[in-house]
Formats: structure tokens, C-alpha cells, sequence
């Protein structure tokens, strides 16, 4: 931990402006976004018009309420370049992360939107007092999913030794984070967890590495799982928020005091709704967090509604960033699980379901955590049309569907063969979610 | 052919005791069983005198019940009774995939050894000819 570093910006102009230019940009900013679109999606266009709203309807931020939101089901219906407002040629990178069905959620880059991103993540690192001296571990996975990529760029804007070490192979990781000096660490909170724990079974104490801080996010951890993580691996341990639509990792994250995660606001508005009315609410109520991007090109979202429920401080921070913090999201307020960063809609693993068998089976999906790591775990009923008399026929099955759920999520499971009935049914309706994680 | 009943059980205390409890409660006398079984659940394999009545009383329980066709042959107690039936399978070149034994003092025969065999079909195809003593689904309907 070096708090003497820990006051600069990365970029203080914008970091620290005053409420009013900080509006007033964001109003500008508002007005190109919604000429964009108008002019070049089609399916906002349809939907301004529906409902009688032209782009010059929308001058002020008091405005940006009469504009439809954007919804995950948008994104599936738009599937999957819809939504870009870029020409493709102008398109640099596309990530993607799961829908609510077979269909992923696809999302693109301009070669602008590749840069802004990794300013806001060179924010990121910096507010954790990282600098172009700084090596970054990137443990996130690399690929379609934006936590190492997303990372990895910031990191290189920076101008700091960037490792893109990817997920997996504990022990190697630890080995690079011991050889190569690693100053700061990029990962979901329970795999730093893992990790520290891991080092612990090597034999290696926090006092052998040089790590200093960590950007820890992609899924929901609690004060207790950072006090935890602090302790282990002997650095300070900070909360990372973003979501591939808006952006990716960056869109968010706390400062030195801790005191909930600024919201990077040149780059997005962000309000909070009534999960159920829609409402826009006062300052400081709990709802759901609303993402309207101003500053993007190749995929900018009016009022994409999150499913995260947290609440915004827009008071003064002690760090000198006059940027809302937002409150570390405390829970969802649709269906949807994060295990191992990745996001899970039960109604994924019932689209699996369905083609095993004449019917759907009745299934429970159980998530725990065993020494750190997300376990799934799902358990289906045996039906006579599932029953076989060997064992082989049996295991198969189990195989099947634990590799179709692989294949459609992108992550292992455990599947068990349970009993018919065994499964509790409340009201005749079965709970399809047992989340055990105590987070 | 034989009737077998195949039942899925998970691995869980009182799994057994209920399947077998709702045998007793309906009158239905087991003649031998066995259990495969895996880390998670087990298939318990059944011959009873009547495997159709057994099978509604299960079924009315709620529990995943199969009928299946498998093969008995009857031994006699001395050596190498068991060995001269498999010797006979190995030369039609038929497998099994798997097998249990029974005997009771109230049959014919001295044990019965139940085979379930790969591909069943063609196996029992390939088997005529062969002198094996295959019983009739009677033997296991008239024990009592």
C-alpha cells in the first residue's frame, strides 16, 4: 500500500470538474447521442417515433426521462448488430456476454470507443495509486467476455508493465505474481480469494509479493470478502464495476476512502428507476441503475436499464472527484446470477432442458461456494422418459447436459439425477434457484 | 426373457426402505435384487413374481420404475456350472453387460443367474444353437 500516490488523477481536468460543467458536457453529450441514434438505428428511431419524440424534444437532462429505456430484450431483438450506430467498417472489437436465452448479447467498438474505455480504466488503476511503474496482472478472462481485455487496454494506456495473464493456472500466476514483481491485480473477488489461499498452501506470505492494490469485480462480494482478500494477499482491495453493455470493467469504481464507486459521468448518466414503475427516483433511493451512454460510437444505449439495485451519493468525496458514487450493488432485481463473473439466467439451463427430454423436467439450479470458487450445480428430476437401466446410459445423460450447459454459458457444472418429487415445490410452483453463497 | 424391474434411487438414507416398505405394504415377495450404483444415485434391479403389479405400486409412489427384458438361465451347485454358461457366451462372441445370482428353496432349479446382455437382440440370435439353459418367464410367475 503506497497512500502517497494515492491522490493523483489520470486525468484532472475531467476527474475533478464542477457539477455544473460536468451537466452541462453531459447535456451535450446527450443531444449528439440522441441525434445518433435517431439518424442511425432504426429500431430508436421506430421507438422515438412511436411515441411522438423527435431528437430536438431532448435539450435539456431533465428531458432524458421521456425517452424509452433500453432494455435487455432490445438487445436480443436487435440481435446481434442491430443496435451498432457505426457503419461495420467502423467497427473494431466486438465482446459479448449472455442473454437471457440461447442468444448472447453482442456489443461493438470504434477504434474511439476501444480508446475511451481504456481512459476510463487508466482512471480506474490510478485511483488505486497505480502509475506507468505499476505491473498490472490481468487475470480476467481474455476474449469475448470484456474483464481482460477491458483491463488490459487501460493498463497499456497507463503506461504500466501489463500482463495479460488470463484466467486459470493458480500456481502460475502466483509464480508470475511473485517474478514478475506484480504491483496490482485485475480479477473477480473470489478468484482473488482462490488465489490467496493458494499461496498460502505454497507457502508464500503476503510479505514475499509486492502487490499494492486490486481492481476485484464482475460479480457481487461483500465488506467481509475485501477485509478477507486485504488480509490474504496484502494489498487494498477495490470494488470494480461495469457491464459489457454500457462498456465493460471501468464504467465504475471506488476510491482510496471507499465511500461507494464514481461513476465515470463525461462518459454516462446514470439514474435510478423504480425496478417495477419505471420512476425516476430522488436523490439517494434505492432502485435500479440506468446507464445512458454519451460518450460512445459504436454502441450507445439510451436508458439501458441494469437489474442492479444500488442508490447514488452525489456529495462531495474527500478524493477531490466530483464524479457520483454509486453504492456497491446490493442485489438484482431480475433473475439473473452471476457465478464466476459470468452471468446466468435460469431460463438458459431450462433452454437446455427442453432437448433432452419430451418435457421440460423439473430441475433446481444450486450455487454455492466451495473454498472460493462458484459451484453450479444443477439437479433434475428423473423422469421414466430419462431412465435407462445401466449406469453408462445414466452417466451419458449427465454428461449431455452438463455439456450443453457448458456450451451454452461458458462455464462448468455439476449435474446430479435426483428423484421425481424430490425436488420442494412451494404453492405447486418449484424455486428454481438455491443460492447457498454467503457473500 | 425375464421381467426385471429397474428402480432409480438417489443415495440417501431411507431410499431403500421406502421402495422396499411399499413392496411389503402391497404383498409382493422379492425373489433377488442387486443395485448398481454411482457416487450420486443407484438403480436397484428387482425380480418379483408379478414385475407389472410391483410396477404400478411403485409408480403410484412417485418413483422412476422401469420394466426390462433380461435373461435367466439355471445352474446347478457344482463346479463349474457358471463357467461352462460363459464359455458358451464367449464362443457366440455375445457380452454382458451385467449379472447377479439368486437361488431359493422354492424352485426347481438349485440357482438362477440373471444376465443382462449387450444388445440383447442379436445376442440371443447368435445364441441358438448354443446349450445354454435359458428359463421361461413361468419359473419366476410360479415362485412363490
Amino acid at each position: 500500500m503506497n497512500e502517497a500516490r494515492t491522490e493523483k488523477y489520470w486525468n484532472r481536468t475531467v476527474e475533478t470538474m464542477g457539477r455544473e460543467q460536468l451537466n452541462a458536457l453531459q447535456e451535450e453529450r446527450l443531444r449528439g447521442l440522441v441525434n445518433r441514434v435517431y439518424t442511425h438505428v432504426p429500431y430508436y428511431r421506430d421507438k422515438m417515433q412511436q411515441i411522438g419524440l423527435q431528437p430536438g424534444d431532448i435539450k435539456t437532462l431533465a428531458d432524458l426521462k421521456k425517452l424509452p429505456f433500453t432494455t435487455k430484450t432490445d438487445l436480443r431483438d436487435t440481435y446481434p448488430f442491430g443496435m451498432f450506430a457505426s457503419p461495420m467498417e467502423d467497427i473494431v472489437r466486438i465482446h459479448a456476454s449472455s442473454g437471457t436465452t440461447g442468444k448472447q448479447t453482442v456489443v461493438g467498438y470504434t477504434y474511439r470507443d476501444v480508446d475511451t474505455w481504456a481512459e476510463c480504466m487508466a482512471r480506474c488503476l490510478v485511483m488505486t495509486g497505480a502509475d506507468k511503474d505499476s505491473r498490472v496482472q490481468v487475470c480476467y478472462g481474455y476474449g469475448l467476455f470484456t474483464g481482460g481485455l477491458g483491463a488490459h487496454y487501460g493498463a497499456e494506456k497507463l503506461g504500466a508493465v501489463t500482463i495479460p495473464a488470463s484466467s486459470g493456472n493458480t500456481q502460475r500466476q502466483i509464480t508470475m505474481i511473485k517474478d514478475f514483481g506484480t504491483t496490482v491485480l485485475c480479477c473477480t473477488p473470489s478468484y482473488a480469494l482462490y488465489i490467496g489461499e493458494t499461496m498460502r498452501e505454497m507457502g508464500i506470505s503476503p510479505d514475499d509479493v509486492k502487490l499494492e492494490a486490486g481492481c476485484f469485480g464482475a460479480e457481487p462480494w461483500s465488506e467481509n470478502m475485501r477485509r478477507e482478500i486485504e488480509r490474504m494477499l496484502g494489498l487494498k482491495a477495490y470494488d470494480i464495476y461495469g457491464l459489457s453493455e454500457i462498456m465493460g470493467p471501468s464504467v465504475a469504481q471506488d476510491c482510496q476512502y471507499q465511500q461507494g464507486l464514481h461513476v465515470w459521468e463525461d462518459c454516462h448518466i446514470v439514474e435510478i428507476v423504480d425496478p417495477d414503475t419505471g420512476e425516476v427516483l430522488p436523490e439517494g433511493s434505492t432502485g435500479e441503475l440506468v446507464f445512458t451512454t454519451i460518450n460512445k460510437e459504436g454502441f450507445p444505449l439510451i436508458r439501458y436499464r441494469t437489474r442492479d439495485i444500488s442508490a447514488l451519493d452525489y456529495g462531495v468525496c474527500e478524493c477531490g472527484r466530483s464524479h457520483v458514487r454509486m453504492m456497491k450493488p446490493s442485489g438484482r432485481s431480475d433473475d439473473m446470477l452471476i457465478i464466476r463473473g459470468v452471468n446466468v439466467f435460469p431460463s438458459q439451463i431450462e433452454s437446455v432442458l427442453l432437448n433432452i427430454g419430451e418435457a421440460t423436467p423439473h430441475y433446481q439450479i444450486i450455487v454455492d461456494r466451495v473454498n472460493n470458487l462458484d459451484i453450479m450445480t444443477v439437479e433434475i428430476e428423473v423422469s421414466e422418459t430419462l431412465f435407462s437401466d445401466h449406469v453408462k446410459g445414466m452417466e451419458q445423460l449427465e454428461k449431455t447436459i452438463s455439456g450443453q450447459i457448458e456450451s451454452v454459458l461458458g462455464i462448468t457444472s455439476n449435474v446430479r439425477l435426483v428423484e421425481p418429487k424430490s425436488i420442494t415445490r412451494s404453492e405447486g410452483k418449484a424455486k428454481r434457484v438455491i443460492d447457498k453463497r454467503k457473500l | 426373457m425375464i421381467k426385471q424391474l429397474s428402480v432409480f434411487v438417489e443415495n440417501k438414507p431411507g431410499r431403500l426402505a421406502e421402495v422396499t416398505g411399499c413392496l411389503s405394504e402391497a404383498g409382493i415377495n422379492i425373489h433377488a435384487l442387486c443395485i448398481a450404483d454411482t457416487t450420486d444415485f443407484g438403480i436397484l434391479r428387482l425380480i418379483v413374481a408379478d414385475a407389472d403389479a410391483a410396477k404400478a405400486v411403485l409408480k403410484q409412489r412417485g418413483l422412476t420404475v422401469k420394466t426390462t427384458e433380461v435373461v435367466g438361465v439355471a445352474l446347478t451347485h457344482k463346479p463349474g456350472s457358471l463357467y461352462s454358461v460363459l464359455l458358451e457366451l464367449e464362443k457366440a462372441d455375445v457380452s454382458i453387460e451385467y449379472m447377479y445370482a439368486f437361488t431359493s428353496r422354492s424352485m426347481e432349479y438349485d440357482a438362477i443367474v440373471v444376465f443382462c446382455l449387450a444388445d440383447q437382440k442379436n445376442a440371443l440370435e447368435k445364441l441358438k444353437g448354443h446349450r445354454i439353459p435359458f428359463i421361461d418367464a413361468e419359473v419366476i410367475k410360479n415362485m412363490k
